[in-house]
């Protein structure tokens, strides 16, 4: 337990120099206004952001996008509440309650009650993140590349088995992310790889930002654009100290619910597919099922309320725990985070506990500050935040396609980039409106330099037997799950397929 | 177009992109295993756009078959009202940076925002005024001044130079600071007003 104590403590109080400070406040209050927007969430905000931290040391980064995450999540209910709009995917379930309460002319209650039950969710995660960081990064030193490879496979099959999504276009995401990865100078032959019409930008490859900042800045604003023709509609937000102090006391209501939504929005966070969007709503279906009044729910019951915001934020704090833990990332904001870790010059893994703990327990340390400034933050500035919401699309889209031309720009300092950004962004949304799932292509991206090398090295040393990954036992184990993962949907589809004719023929 | 022709158009895109893949990986590099060295340098991306093409395939099939929602939808891949709001912008974006090649990234960004704000937007001429001046001001402190990252120029270059000896001169820091603190700042005083206003008449 010492071993845990004394270097949070010593966590704590550095997020609290003043550089690291200021970066964590202003990283919640840009997360808080960034998830609030509608159509846009902590993905959008880190992808976004991302370039901007060059400037400082990278713990003080690290904190600043963490802060921007945890901001992000709690921001998300604002838009869901307000505009009946989830300013995020991971807010979705908040409208189905927060919706309703705001027609009844309640929603300064919907609002404190996922205040409150998010920053019940993120001091829940956080404490399980500080528990179970450290003897899993001890666990995953023993990891050789056979194993990594085989993590990677799984952290891809899960997206196949849990993902929801079709199927072939979920492989195929992964894959054109693996693909853009090798791009450029290969790192074991130093060959140049894949340049196309020899033109000279892509030997220093695709940076992950490019593609990230591309699909979630200009696709995102492409699909949002569309979704809301420029225009917003907000529900009114009345309050005052008294009615504020009585949301408060509701607190009891959904105290139990916001507990339970925590610990499995954290779990549901650390697989790579799952994070916070099906945590939350398989939150709020908990919370509906084991309610003593279901009817109630989607009607404007502030439990449904408390739910969902508990479990996305919890679920936002567990997929760091991969990537601090493994280097594989929990969800495509942490890949995001793990590609800046790389950029920064640190080697994400189990060895970043022991050579660089400031970093790992500063961060840790400062998810703890992070999430009572933001209640703190949300709490003070919801009228603002809904002024802000009244902004005219059409003022927003512009500033943010700003920022991502400025964003892909700044890393490698080339307007090659930035026109791929641009054909990325275009043809992300095109594939998107087909339901091709994009987070995939994120991660494959982030992950794919590591994986080629994990994968090389291992056959390099087996002399090109593909069996070593199933005679080390950890790594057979991980291929083994991943293939059951992957095969998953398809016994799934079997079994409805056979159900189905069985009540054909009864019927 | 339909959903369902979109489908099949994109899968057959697709398709064809992986086969380019797969020539371009082959293309001067091994694809197998080479004794001594493991795996050749191209065979990673080779396999995995093999890998892309089968995927592209099943999709194909799929479409065929009418297996997934979108091989069976008869709506309208995007509507009319959306297409030209997409359309205008991307045709915005493409000159942005088209423009950042010749008259560089400040420059551009002034085209850009006053043709989304003013044109698209229908905004005021005080509010478009304001945020298409003051946005490539703030990014200039920011950019050249504190990341010290230039961005592109083009053959604008010299209009510059006063605001080099600004940021670089005496005192250069404060007046960085004093931009870029103070414009915010003055963005959010009609804003307050406003809310004020509002608040009054309410």
């Amino acid at each position: 337990m010492e071993t845990i104590v004394e270097p949070l403590l010593t966590g704590i109080a550095q997020a609290f120099e003043p550089i690291n400070l200021m970066m964590l406040v202003i990283g919640c209050l840009i997360g808080l206004f960034v998830g609030a927007m509608p159509g846009l969430g902590s993905v959008n905000g880190v992808a976004i952001l991302l370039p901007v931290t060059f400037l400082v040391p990278p713990t003080a980064a690290i904190i600043f996008l963490a802060a921007v995450y945890y901001g992000a999540m709690y921001g998300g209910a604002v838009s869901s509440i307000t505009l009946g709009i989830p300013g995020a995917s991971t807010a979705v379930a908040t409208v189905f309650d927060g919706r309703p309460l705001a027609q009844k002319g309640k929603a300064d209650l919907a609002l404190v009650t996922a205040a409150i039950a998010s920053f019940i969710g993120g001091t829940i995660s956080v404490i399980l993140f500080t528990l179970f960081a450290p003897p899993l990064a001890e666990f995953a030193l023993k990891f050789g590349p056979t194993e990594e490879f085989a993590l990677m496979v799984l952290a891809f099959a899960t997206f196949i088995g849990l993902g929801g999504d079709d199927i072939p276009k979920t492989v195929f995401s992964i894959l054109i992310g693996l693909v853009c990865a090798t791009i450029g100078l290969d790192i074991i032959s130093g060959k140049p790889r894949l340049i196309f019409f020899d033109i000279d930008g892509f030997l220093h490859g695709v940076n992950f930002l490019v593609l990230a900042i591309g699909i979630y800045g200009i696709g995102e604003m492409l699909w949002t654009l569309e979704q809301t023709k420029g225009d917003v509609q907000v529900h009114k937000v009345t309050s005052t100290f008294k009615s504020f102090i009585e949301n408060l006391k509701q607190v009891r209501k959904y105290f139990v619910t916001t507990v339970w939504g925590s610990v499995l929005g954290y779990f549901v966070g650390i697989l790579p597919a799952a994070g916070a969007t099906p945590a939350s709503l398989m939150s709020y279906g908990l919370a509906k099922t084991f309610s003593k009044d279901p009817d109630s729910f989607g009607k404007g019951n502030v439990v449904g309320v408390a739910a969902p915001e508990s479990a996305n934020n919890a679920a936002s704090t567990g997929s760091m725990l991969p990537m601090i833990t493994l280097g594989i990332p929990g969800s495509p904001t942490t890949a995001i985070l793990l590609g800046g870790m790389i950029i920064w010059g640190l080697r994400p893994g189990p060895l970043l506990f022991s050579e660089h703990p400031e970093f790992v327990w500063g961060l840790i340390g400062s998810l703890y500050i992070a999430n009572v400034f933001t209640l703190l933050f949300n709490l003070a500035l919801i009228p603002v935040f809904v002024r802000v919401l009244t902004l005219k699309f059409t003022i927003l889209a512009p500033m943010i396609f700003i920022l991502c031309v400025v964003g892909g720009y700044v890393p490698e300092q080339t307007l090659h980039d930035v026109w791929l950004m641009f054909i990325f962004g275009v043809v992300g949304y095109l594939l998107r409106k087909l339901n091709y799932p994009v987070a995939p292509a994120v991660l494959a991206i982030v992950l794919g330099p590591l994986a080629e090398r994990s994968l090389r090295q291992s056959l390099l040393g087996s002399q090109g037997d593909v069996m070593v990954f199933i005679e080390r036992p950890l790594s057979a184990l991980f291929i083994g799950i991943a293939i059951c993962l992957a095969l998953y949907p398809v016994a799934a589809g079997l079994r409805a397929r056979r159900k189905a004719a069985a009540e054909a023929g009864q019927a | 177009m339909t959903v369902r022709t979109a489908e099949l158009v994109m899968g057959v895109f697709m398709a064809l992109v992986s086969i380019g893949l797969m020539y371009k990986s082959a293309d001067g590099l091994a694809i197998g295993w080479i004794p001594g060295s493991g795996p050749g340098a191209g065979a990673w991306p080779f396999w995995l756009s093999a890998g892309m093409l089968l995927s592209c395939l099943a999709i194909i099939y799929r479409w065929f078959a009418r297996a997934t929602p979108e091989s069976n939808s008869d709506q309208p891949y995007i509507g009319r009202q959306e297409f030209n709001i997409i359309a205008t912008t991307i045709v915005a974006l493409f000159f942005l940076l088209l423009g950042s090649h010749f008259i560089g990234m400040y420059f551009s960004m002034v085209l850009f925002l006053l043709f989304y704000l003013k044109v698209l937007g229908g905004h005021g001429w005080a509010l478009s005024g304001f945020l298409t001046l003051a946005t490539p001001t703030w990014l200039f402190f920011f950019f050249e001044a504190i990341l010290q990252k230039p961005l592109p120029k083009g053959y604008l270059e010299e209009l510059f130079y006063p605001l080099y000896d600004v940021i670089y001169g005496k005192g250069g820091l404060y007046y960085t600071l004093a931009v870029l603190i103070g414009l915010p700042l003055v963005g959010c005083i009609p804003m307050a007003i406003n809310a004020f206003r509002r608040d009054s008449t309410a």
